[in-house]
């Protein structure tokens, strides 16, 4: 026998199940009156720094049908690369950006929306530059473990082709799984959950 | 958002490697809803990058009086919801047992009798006018929470033609990094709809879903007025640079 390393086990996940709306975005869901407003569905306010865009995002499952009982929250740093978090220790981030959306998708269309700013580029851990992404996570009824996955800006190719993440995928047909295409202000990321087109989702 | 939870220094290392098999998988066909929505092919790995290690920290400014009191906080003034009134408290914990200050707690459930308030929501038992359904709470500097609620009843469910969930309360948990973000059900001591549940047996590991049920603690209930289970969620823990970088370590 040796000596005990004492570390506990994370609490195993569960799915959100149908309704997680009721706790997640209550007001969405029509329970008015417990918060003023759902955590999340402001990002900016208009002194936010940065180029504004819209980013618009579906979750498809297996046979090709949007989930209509998703919730989607997304993660991002600023304009400047920085994240608005305790743990970034690199500078300060934009008080007015918070960094962090949350979504219910459409209960008719299954899309969801968020307004938002094109995010700066940050480090990898080896000092090479990330090209702009935003880091995804969903979680819906039939989704047993929230799935991570990033979004990659269409518009930012040069970047895109020097990102250490991007270049661990060993299948280069899959690479265009994460990156959103650009038209107008709004970029459009479709996530299939499986399938011929399955997104590249992240064990991180 | 940008406010500091704590005085102790912020945590900048990578997450240990997350225990899929304690996990359920993503395709479990007894939840047949999975079937569909489950990737099949492997994740990409990552070492935490500056995206995943970071991630939101909320403020008590956002919270409400009765946040934490699931009672109250959809009720007329002078009610309260129906049901057997319980305390649910414990830990916020990283695997390596500290505890996680500031971590936001979002949690659901349904009624007493096992109805949701919810446009989708068919089953036929009664809603109660003065019960919602939502709360939320922030941990305390040593990783403690507590709210008070009603026991919420089982329900049947479409997936068998006769499955039925145990009663359960649904967890949100905001860490301190992204990668830390999960959401899972507590269950209640001594019932035994749990091992009959296909959702609970997505989990592959009995000792797994045993971490997923409350104590009823006798000790930490108010006499006359509401009983109490215990509760403690383990988030992923953080390595920290023992050597490299000494004044970030811990
Ligand atoms: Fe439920």
């Amino acid at each position: 026998m040796v000596q005990s390393l004492d570390r506990l086990k994370e609490s195993p996940s569960q799915t959100a199940g149908p309704y997680a709306h009721i706790g997640l975005t209550p007001n969405f869901s029509g329970i008015s009156g417990v918060y003023e407003s759902d955590l999340g569905v402001a990002m900016v306010n208009e002194k936010t720094k940065g180029e504004r865009i819209a980013v618009k995002i579906r979750v498809i499952d297996g046979s090709g049908t949007p989930l209509k009982d998703a919730v989607v929250e997304i993660w991002q740093a600023d304009a400047a690369g920085l994240y608005n978090s305790p743990s970034e220790m690199r500078g300060a981030a934009d008080p007015n950006f918070t960094g962090w959306g949350r979504q219910a998708t459409d209960m008719a269309t299954g899309e969801c929306l968020f307004e938002t700013v094109k995010p700066g580029r940050m480090p990898f851990p080896d000092g090479r530059l990330m090209a702009p992404h935003i880091t995804i996570w969903i979680v819906a009824r039939g989704i047993n473990i929230g799935l991570h996955t990033r979004m990659y800006f269409g518009d930012e190719e040069a970047a895109n082709a020097e990102d250490p993440v991007l270049a661990r995928i060993e299948h280069r047909v899959r690479v265009a799984t994460l990156i959103a295409p650009r038209d107008g202000d709004t970029y459009t990321f479709d996530i299939h959950l499986q399938g011929e087109r399955e997104t590249v989702f992240l064990d991180i | 958002m940008t406010e500091r939870m704590s005085n102790r220094r912020p945590e900048t290392g990578a997450f240990f490697r997350r225990d899929l098999n304690a996990h359920p998988p993503a395709y479990a066909p007894i939840y047949k809803t999975s079937v569909l929505r489950s990737p099949r092919r492997a994740l990409l790995s990552l070492d935490g990058t500056l995206s995943e290690i970071t991630g939101p920290v909320f403020g008590h400014n956002i919270l409400g009086e009765l946040d934490n009191d699931l009672i109250h906080n959809f009720a007329k003034p002078g009610e309260s919801a129906i049901g057997p009134r319980i305390i649910v408290y414990g830990k916020v914990l990283d695997e390596r047992g500290k505890g996680v200050s500031g971590a936001l707690l979002e949690f659901w459930q349904a009624n007493a009798g096992g109805r949701y308030r919810h446009k989708k929501e068919g089953y036929i038992a009664a809603l109660d006018p003065n019960f919602g359904g939502c709360g939320r709470t922030i941990t305390d500097e040593d990783g403690s929470y507590a709210f008070r609620t009603i026991q919420p009843g089982p329900y049947p469910w479409p997936n068998g033609p006769n499955d039925w969930r145990p009663a359960h309360i649904h967890f949100s948990i905001f860490g301190h990094g992204f990668a830390q973000r999960l959401i899972t059900q507590m269950y209640f001591e001594g019932d035994p709809m749990i091992w009959q549940c296909p959702i609970v047996r997505t989990i592959p590991d009995r000792a797994a879903i045993e971490r997923l049920v409350a104590a009823l603690d006798m000790e930490a209930t108010i006499p006359m007025d509401a009983r109490a289970y215990k509760f403690d969620i383990v988030l992923r823990g953080r390595r920290s640079s023992l050597f490299e970088n000494r004044l970030e370590g811990n």
